[in-house]
């Protein structure tokens, strides 16, 4: 079943063509990665999936639904979270309210006087459980400034995770981190996507990561999708090559 | 021993104020990035009020629980119906639209209850005084203290503890992170002004017992609360709390030993926070 369809989706900027024509297709449990070298309009895409940029071509569906006109919020709401390239993270919130405060604003009414106790707790509740699939229990109350680099990366992966998304969109998870972080990361990634059956669309600078991660990859050069296939695939397309991985060797 | 510990108490009375005061002025700094020139006339809003609700019902507790309220919803229909749209405009515009606010209302309070102060009398479980270390205390300033100090831990907790209170804190933080995230900044704002300028209208109905409702009054506190968020850090409510107790105590001790010079004091406190920490004792460096 596809879980995320855009179709001619294009994005311009004044006479810029950040992303042009895109259609791509998501399988329900798939980890997918998006490659392309720097300027090739991989974060405008995740803008234009998520809902922060509207398009000016095209649509997206999402669960075969058309959410193009949908704000960010209300995709959010439908089962698409995200993290964003760079660190977005509550800095001096603790780190267990930075989980929770992602929960809470998907969930809503949070000006609502009775019953709060109850979704205090119900919210919490899942923080919690976000934080411990990515190894931060142990940190819950510090301030979320306090955390190393890549702790602060895993942290905005929980915040989108116990949004509990059917879609996770991870924009550069490892980028930063050291070899050791990135291992890490890798191995937060695999299980999320096998245990807690969530679909993953990933941009990846690190290659490694790329054909160690992905079941399919597709490939965005010049804003537009010029292949799709197999890491293995992938990697032997001469296309690609030129494009991206520098020429045939 | 007795003057210290007089001094002491008159600068908490003052400090409670105080605090109930700019505490409104900071959150809504914090949240709505508005330097609120108006919010002095909420405190003085409050006194007029309480003063009709005392002469209306016959007694003062009924203010105290009414006031706040009616106050903090005048002010969210102000935010909603004038800042509301020019938060994208250049802080200039703010400024001048609060000021222009405090403006009609204070002109709109002396149209209707005249030019001449308004005595509230304290209820009679708060008249007159008790003795402690030796000195006769008004028992009304005692009540301040006491008030100011609960109402700024229920500010506190509320903010630390409940799920509002945490996407109050969200959003003073990173706004436009918050914003992607899915909270209703909009609604946040009015909520918060409202919150603000109910804090204000109990301060200015427990003040009013002490210094009578008079036009003017929410100006002189403006630059008191002013002078202690520079001081505290603006969008710090602890800020807040540490910036009213130098501020009450400055004016304190200062009108004792100093009078020529009293306010001098103040603003010299402020003058040094300004040039060896310009972002405030508990304020956020930016």
């Amino acid at each position: 079943m596809t879980i995320l369809e855009t179709r001619g989706l294009g994005r311009t900027f004044g006479a810029l063509r950040a992303v042009a024509d895109v259609s791509l297709r998501v399988e329900t449990g798939e980890l997918r990665a998006l490659i392309g070298p720097n300027g090739a309009g991989k974060t405008t895409l995740f803008h234009l999936i998520s809902g922060l940029l509207a398009p000016t071509s095209g649509q997206v569906a999402f669960r075969g639904d058309d959410v193009t006109a949908l704000a960010a919020p209300a995709r959010c709401r439908r089962g698409i979270s995200r993290t964003f390239q760079i660190t977005s993270i509550f800095p001096e919130l603790s780190v267990l309210e930075n989980v929770r405060i992602a929960v809470q604003l998907k969930a809503g009414g949070n000006f609502r006087l009775l019953g709060g106790r109850a979704l205090l707790e119900a919210s919490e509740r899942r923080a919690r459980d976000s934080l411990g699939a990515l190894g931060l229990l142990d940190r819950a109350r510090e301030p979320a400034a306090m955390l190393p680099h890549g702790d602060q990366r895993l942290l905005e992966i929980a915040m989108a995770l116990a949004q509990q998304p059917e879609l996770l969109l991870l924009d550069e998870p490892t980028q930063g981190l050291s070899p050791e972080d990135t291992a890490a990361t890798v191995a937060v990634i695999r299980r999320i996507a096998r245990e807690r059956r969530v679909t993953i669309l990933l941009v990846e600078h690190d290659m490694d990561v790329v054909f160690d991660l992905a079941d399919r990859v597709s490939v965005l050069h010049f804003g537009q999708l010029i292949a799709e296939g197999t890491p293995d695939a992938i990697r032997g397309n001469l296309d690609v090559q030129t494009a991206y991985l520098g020429g045939p060797e | 021993m007795a003057i210290f510990v007089e001094q002491l108490l008159n600068a908490l009375a003052l400090a409670g104020l105080l605090f109930l005061v700019s505490a409104g002025l900071s959150l809504v700094f914090g949240i709505l990035r508005v330097v609120n020139f108006a919010h002095g006339v909420f405190y003085m809003l409050g006194a007029y009020l309480g003063f009709t609700t005392v002469a209306v019902s016959g007694w003062f507790w009924p203010a105290l629980l009414v006031v706040p309220p009616v106050v903090g919803v005048v002010g969210a229909l102000l935010e909603a119906s004038t800042l509301r749209f020019i938060y994208r405009r250049p802080p200039i515009y703010q400024l001048l639209l609060t000021f222009g606010l405090a403006l009609i209302l204070e002109e709109s309070v002396r149209v209707l209850y005249g030019p001449t102060a308004k005595g509230i009398d304290p209820p009679p479980l708060l008249e007159g005084a008790i003795g402690i270390a030796g000195t006769l205390y008004p028992r009304y300033r005692l009540f301040l203290i006491v008030l100011s100090l609960a109402v700024g831990a229920a500010v506190w907790l509320f903010l630390q503890k409940t799920r509002s209170g945490l996407v109050i804190r969200a959003v003073a933080q990173n706004s436009e992170m918050a914003d992607c995230l899915g909270a209703d900044i909009a609604r946040v704002r009015t909520w918060v002004f409202g919150a603000a300028c109910a804090l204000a209208g109990l301060g200015g109905v427990a003040a009013a017992p002490m210094t009578t409702a008079y036009l003017g009054m929410g100006i002189g506190v403006i630059v008191d609360a002013f002078v202690v968020v520079v001081i505290g850090g603006l969008g710090s409510i602890p800020g807040s709390m540490a910036g009213s107790l130098i501020v009450g105590a400055a004016q304190t001790w200062g009108a004792y030993y100093l009078p020529e010079t009293a306010m001098v004091i103040m603003y010299a406190v402020m003058g040094a926070i300004l040039i060896f920490r310009p972002w405030g004792l508990f304020g956020e460096e930016e």
